[in-house]
């Protein structure tokens, strides 16, 4: 086991988040002998999320923790990471494509002037080698890439590679390891968080948008009751954010987010190319519009022409339904 | 404050994707500036009007990129570089453009880079942070608020729907994110100005580059379409019917319930 590959974990709310552990898998499929080397930075004890990390999949991990990686900050994250990189040599690094990986990831790739991957929803195998797939333009193409030098550096998408199952059997070592973390240019103050209930749309597994159909910040409320009982997340159309009906956090589409989850229920939108863009590789696609000839049905697995604001309560009142007598 | 924006031409959002021998087929496509790009002029353009200075406008590209170059400067940039590389490279990466912008600004005394905070066209979202930390400033990436005192800096950054305040200082480089401002259209005196403001052409060698320098260290070995998507079914009959079939189907045809 000479080959190593770093796996940086995010702790978020002491649990750590799903990508991660996809992010272990992902790193198997790039080598299944490597040793997985799971790192893990937080300001307060992290012996439990990094046995969490164990269990699912890696072989051993390394925690920092220090004051000033309570918070993420690229400088900060990034000392601890390259301090460890130095110790290790590793022959590759995975971690998820969040909003910290995306961060943090170029700043270290350039440091070691390495190529770097990212957003990848696939990996391909040719003998030893990785392919990589990342979706271009919005997942209007895809595209393969290689890596030019041996080592190997990429992000992966969310809810794209599936994690391994949880193992509690398994055992590895977590070690904490002292770095001294300081001269930090940059200083998070405070945190506003506003996307705090309910899912984050990047890794949801279902996700109820609403469009310029959808009428008002008010109309919205069925679709925020439609998401709850489903366990989703509410993402929007371009138009919607543009009339103010939703923050443009929840936008989805070529400018805003591009989401993958297992159902996507498009409500009151009406299916132009960049929200197709962000949306049309889900799993699953329902759109509910009262335009019989809106484009979004070209994309849709059901359609239903309608009114929403009949539609959705009826959807709600059924899926709970379904979900008594499933239980 | 000197101020410089990166940019990168698109193509238009409206345009469709047509692969051929494994490439991007761009013949006859129109561009447009990068979408987040124009986030970052404006703020550029604001920042300047509010604390003095020059605003000036890079792009890596080629010939074709002046146009771009033109509009950021009908906008209210100052001066534009297009770094023209198409004689020089074939295939570039993040790496590239990079290293190729490190050594423009090694003679420079940059205040303030701003750029977008991801191309639509390859999404990676690499090379301000990277430029960044070849160049040893500090980035804040996906900005909704920039406010400058001197040289301390307070910023608004979307982290996921959540917003992070972050105090930092010059110099800088931001990348932008929807909701920072709204992106100014050129005026028609714009236009007419644009046309006799400074537009200089560099190639990679007046920057002391060899192409060995700044080789790519990831390849593209292939681009496709996804595959078509099937129209699908549009249910039928009575709206309280049509939804319970919609949860049949979605429970048992495709075990997403």
């Amino acid at each position: 086991m000479s080959d190593k590959l770093l796996v940086i974990g995010e702790v978020r709310d002491k649990d750590i988040r799903n990508v991660s552990f996809e992010a272990i898998a992902a790193a198997k499929q790039i080598s299944d002998d490597a040793e997985i080397v799971g790192v893990l930075l937080g300001g307060t004890d992290l012996k439990s999320a990094g046995e969490e990390f164990i269990a699912y999949g890696a072989d051993r991990v390394i925690t920092v923790t220090h004051e000033n990686l309570e918070t993420y900050t690229s400088e900060g994250y990034g000392q601890a990471i390259l301090e460890i990189i130095d110790e290790l040599t590793p022959s590759g690094i995975v971690m998820g494509h969040t909003s910290i990986g995306k961060d943090l990831t170029p700043k270290i790739a350039s440091r070691l002037s390495a190529g770097l991957i990212s957003d990848v929803v696939d990996i391909e195998k040719d003998g030893d080698d990785s392919v990589y797939i990342r979706p271009i333009y919005s997942g209007k193409a895809f595209e393969k890439k290689t890596f030019e030098d041996d080592f190997i550096f990429v992000t992966i998408r969310p809810n794209n590679i599936p994690a391994l199952e949880k193992d509690g059997s398994r055992t590895g070592e977590v070690t904490n390891k002292d770095i001294d973390i300081k001269d930090l240019r940059t200083v998070v103050k405070d945190v506003v968080r506003k996307a705090s209930e309910g899912v984050d749309l990047s890794e949801a597994n279902v996700i109820v948008a609403g469009g310029r159909g959808v009428k008002s910040a008010d109309g919205f409320k069925p679709l925020y009751e439609l998401a709850e009982v489903l366990g989703g997340a509410v993402g929007a159309s371009r138009g919607a954010c543009d009339a103010d009906y939703c923050d443009y956090a929840l936008q989805i589409g070529q400018t805003g987010k591009v989401v993958t989850p297992d159902l996507y229920i498009a409500v009151g939108i009406s299916g132009a190319i960049q929200h197709l863009a962000g949306m049309s590789n889900s799993k699953v696609i329902v759109a509910i519009n009262k335009d019989p000839e809106a484009n979004i049905f070209n994309v849709a697995d059901y359609g239903i022409v309608g009114d929403l604001f009949e539609v959705i309560p009826l959807l709600i009142e059924e899926i709970k339904k379904s979900k008594i007598a499933v239980s | 404050m000197n101020i410089y924006v990166l940019l990168k031409k698109t193509f238009d959002t409206e345009e469709k994707i047509v692969v051929q021998d494994s490439r991007i087929e761009d013949e006859g496509a129109e561009f447009i500036i990068n979408p987040y790009d124009e986030y970052a002029i404006e703020e550029a353009i604001v920042q300047r009007d509010a604390h003095g200075g020059e605003v000036t406008v890079i792009t890596i590209g080629d010939e074709a990129s002046e146009k771009q170059l033109r509009t950021a400067l009908a906008m209210g940039a100052d001066k534009a570089v297009l770094i023209n590389t198409e004689e020089d490279l074939e295939d570039g990466d993040q790496f590239t453009t990079a290293k190729i912008l490190e050594a423009y600004f090694e003679d420079k005394e940059a205040d303030l880079i701003l750029a977008g905070n991801v191309a639509i066209d390859e999404a990676s979202g690499q090379v301000g942070p990277r430029l960044a930390e070849l160049l040893g400033i500090p980035y804040v990436t996906t900005i909704t608020k920039l406010s400058i005192e001197g040289d301390a800096v307070s910023i608004e950054k979307d982290v996921e729907g959540d917003v992070e305040i972050i105090e930092t200082s010059l110099p800088l480089l931001v990348t932008c994110q929807q909701g920072l401002n709204e992106p100014r259209y050129p005026s028609l005196p714009g236009i007419m100005k644009a046309k006799k403001k400074p537009l200089e052409e560099l190639e990679i060698d007046d920057l002391d580059l060899e192409e060995d320098d700044v080789e790519a260290k990831t390849k593209t070995i292939d681009i496709y379409l996804p595959p078509e998507k099937e129209a699908g079914k549009v249910l039928e009959g009575e709206v309280e019917d049509q939804v319970k079939e919609l949860v049949t189907l979605l429970r048992n045809d495709k075990k997403v319930l």
